[in-house]
């Protein structure tokens, strides 16, 4: 399986002091500006994110599940840049298509474990006390059992549908975030502007959610930023066991996975999707590599 | 020490009885069961098979026996291969996925630990960041690509290694260099921000104050401390790296215990998957215990509570 992306040096580091808000952002937008591999990878998955949401409409993109039995498989050429598959599917089409499920994937898992994450992470932080180690106790469970038991078990739940798809993904994926958060708040409530809007008559929720949340939307952007390629790669592993994306519906594990089979005689089919697979999941780790160094207030341009 | 190590050895078993819950529940509460085969097997016969294993009683009743079966370490028999005892699944899996697991941490740790401390000193230079940018595109690359690549180019153009099965040493190469290039590159990053945490602290200001060669700084000093993220990583890696190279074992065909987990748990092997997570669930924490040991003797300022 894969290994979990750096969890962000925040944890445990003190929250961010609040400097004019404005310049913190300001200075951090510039300091990415200055980051080339950041900037670049940001451009990427721009265009990336443009060819898979325009994909239908692409002139000249062919159908991905037009078959041409007659033309079969024949290697990347002029009429079909990436080759085509044992179908006579154009790989080129399938890629593109492949990246919507792939990139929607990420988006959608990812928006799962914020929400969950996000809300878990806070809520035991600012209650403390038995709530506290109640939650944290439900995490840490969570942690000690496999990663594939649990998906397994979720898509035997959901029926695997794909947005259900999406969801379990996300469902398996929020134990981090909400540990960051946790740590984060933990220093949060202590600070004064809490106890201003305790004396203001503000309740906890407001407090938790207008108050002590948008604290933490450094560490939580960066880490998002690393959720996304996680969690895409999540789903194409599972694809390449069979269990993802079911056809004719493909996502790049997908295809990663079907050409795997046929690997000695058509190399291409592995290698495009697998490329297209890889530098989207480089740019995303590049560009949360890019935004926590120029999030944090130290100079700490040299966290793994 | 000791006492601490003894505290945390009982505190496991009260965390393993909540996990074991969890997963039970879990794994019962799904739709489906161990025996809904592909083909339809007679009525009559499934009633005998569930009465056979008591999974016709209520849930309360087969949740105390299997409670007190696990406290005995008994697992039962597996509802997908009746002949063979969870036990000798694992045992028989576990030494596979062991020798695997060893040697990718061991050429992680061997590669991954110089080239960060190599980044590390050389900080802000070429040299470190095509190294980091390396490393980062070995985090990036799926082993499930890499894996087919790596047949490719090797197995079938060049025919210097075999493409699949766990028999030579040459047949060990490819899973082996597949499952660790991942890990490889995630413990440079690691060790190139632990080393660039620690230079920077004062006692290396002394260190280098009193006349020490930059080599005994770096090596005697730093290292120790600098090191720590990596130990911190490596022992939950190692369980998740025994139990979920799953990819790795379906490419190359390698009889570990990531496959058999995996096929359990779409099969309702209920016993064959509580004991496979139960035996995760343990070694996570035993590794993480020899973590949390281990720093005490690379860092002083720790001290056991």
């Amino acid at each position: 399986m894969s290994i979990g992306i750096a969890p962000p040096a925040y944890i445990g580091a003190p929250a961010i002091e609040s400097p004019p808000a404005k310049s913190l952002w300001s200075d951090a937008w510039r300091r990415l500006r200055r980051n080339r591999a950041a900037v670049a990878s940001a451009a990427f998955l721009a265009w990336i994110s443009f060819t898979a949401v325009a994909a239908p409409v692409l002139p000249g993109l062919q159908d991905p599940t037009s078959q041409d039995l007659k033309l079969g498989a024949v290697a990347p050429s002029i009429a079909h840049w990436f080759g085509t598959d044992e179908l006579g599917r154009d790989t080129f089409a399938r890629v593109i298509y492949g990246g919507r499920i792939s990139l929607l994937v990420g988006l959608v898992g990812t928006f799962v474990s914020l929400l969950i994450g996000v809300s878990w992470g806070a809520v035991a932080g600012y209650r403390g006390g038995r709530l506290d180690d109640f939650m944290m106790r439900i995490v840490d469970i969570l942690y000690s059992l496999p990663y594939i038991f649990l998906v397994i078990l979720l898509l035997v739940f959901f029926s695997r549908s794909l947005i259900m798809l999406f969801v379990a993904l996300g469902l398996v994926q929020w134990l981090t975030m909400a540990r960051i958060v946790r740590g984060q708040v933990l220093s949060l409530k202590q600070q004064t502007f809490v106890e201003a809007a305790r004396a203001l008559g503000a309740g906890d929720r407001s407090i938790i959610f207008r108050h002590i949340v948008p604290n933490t939307l450094g560490p939580v952007i960066v880490y998002t930023t690393l959720t996304v390629p996680a969690v895409i790669l999540q789903e194409a592993f599972l694809s390449f066991l069979g269990l993802g994306v079911q056809p004719p519906a493909a996502s790049w594990g997908t295809l990663v996975s079907d050409g795997a089979r046929l690997l000695a005689l058509f190399p291409w089919l592995v290698v495009f999707p697998g490329v297209a697979l890889s530098l989207t999941l480089l740019c995303f780790n590049f560009l949360g590599d890019g935004l926590r160094d120029a999030l944090d207030p130290q100079d700490r341009a040299d966290v793994a | 020490m000791l006492s601490f190590v003894v505290r945390r050895a009982l505190l496991m078993i009260p965390t393993l009885w909540a996990i074991a819950t969890v997963a039970f529940f879990l794994m019962h509460a799904a739709p489906g069961g161990p025996f809904q085969a592909e083909k339809a097997i007679p009525v009559a016969v499934k009633a005998q098979l569930m009465h056979k294993y008591g999974l016709d009683q209520p849930l309360r009743v087969q949740y105390v026996r299997f409670l007190s079966n696990t406290a005995r370490l008994d697992f039962g028999p597996s509802y997908k291969f009746p002949s063979r005892q969870v036990r000798e699944i694992i045992a028989e899996a576990l030494p596979v996925s062991a020798e695997l697991a060893g040697w990718a941490l061991l050429l992680a740790i061997l590669i991954g630990v110089p080239v960060g401390i190599f980044a590390a000193v050389r900080q802000n230079s070429l040299a470190d960041f095509a190294s980091m940018a390396g490393a980062l595109a070995g985090v990036s690359i799926p082993n499930f690509v890499l894996g087919p690549v790596l047949v490719l180019g090797l197995s079938l153009s060049l025919y210097v290694l075999p493409p699949a099965l766990w028999q030579s040493p040459a047949s060990r190469v490819l899973p082996v260099v597949t499952l660790a290039t991942a890990y490889v590159a995630y413990i440079a990053r690691l060790t190139r921000a632990g080393m660039l945490e620690v230079l920077r602290q004062d006692f290396i200001r002394t260190a280098r104050a009193k006349g020490l060669t930059e080599r005994a700084v770096v090596y005697k000093h730093a290292l120790k401390l600098g090191i720590l993220p990596v130990v911190s990583f490596i022992g939950p890696a190692t369980a998740r790296i025994m139990m979920g190279s799953i990819v790795v074992e379906s490419i190359f065909a390698v009889p570990g215990l990531g496959r058999y987990l995996v096929n359990a748990a779409f099969n309702r092997d209920y016993t064959l998957v509580m004991g496979e997570v139960l035996f995760y669930a343990a070694l996570l924490m035993s590794l993480n215990l020899i973590v949390d040991v281990a720093y005490t003797f690379l860092d002083p300022r720790v001290e056991l509570a």
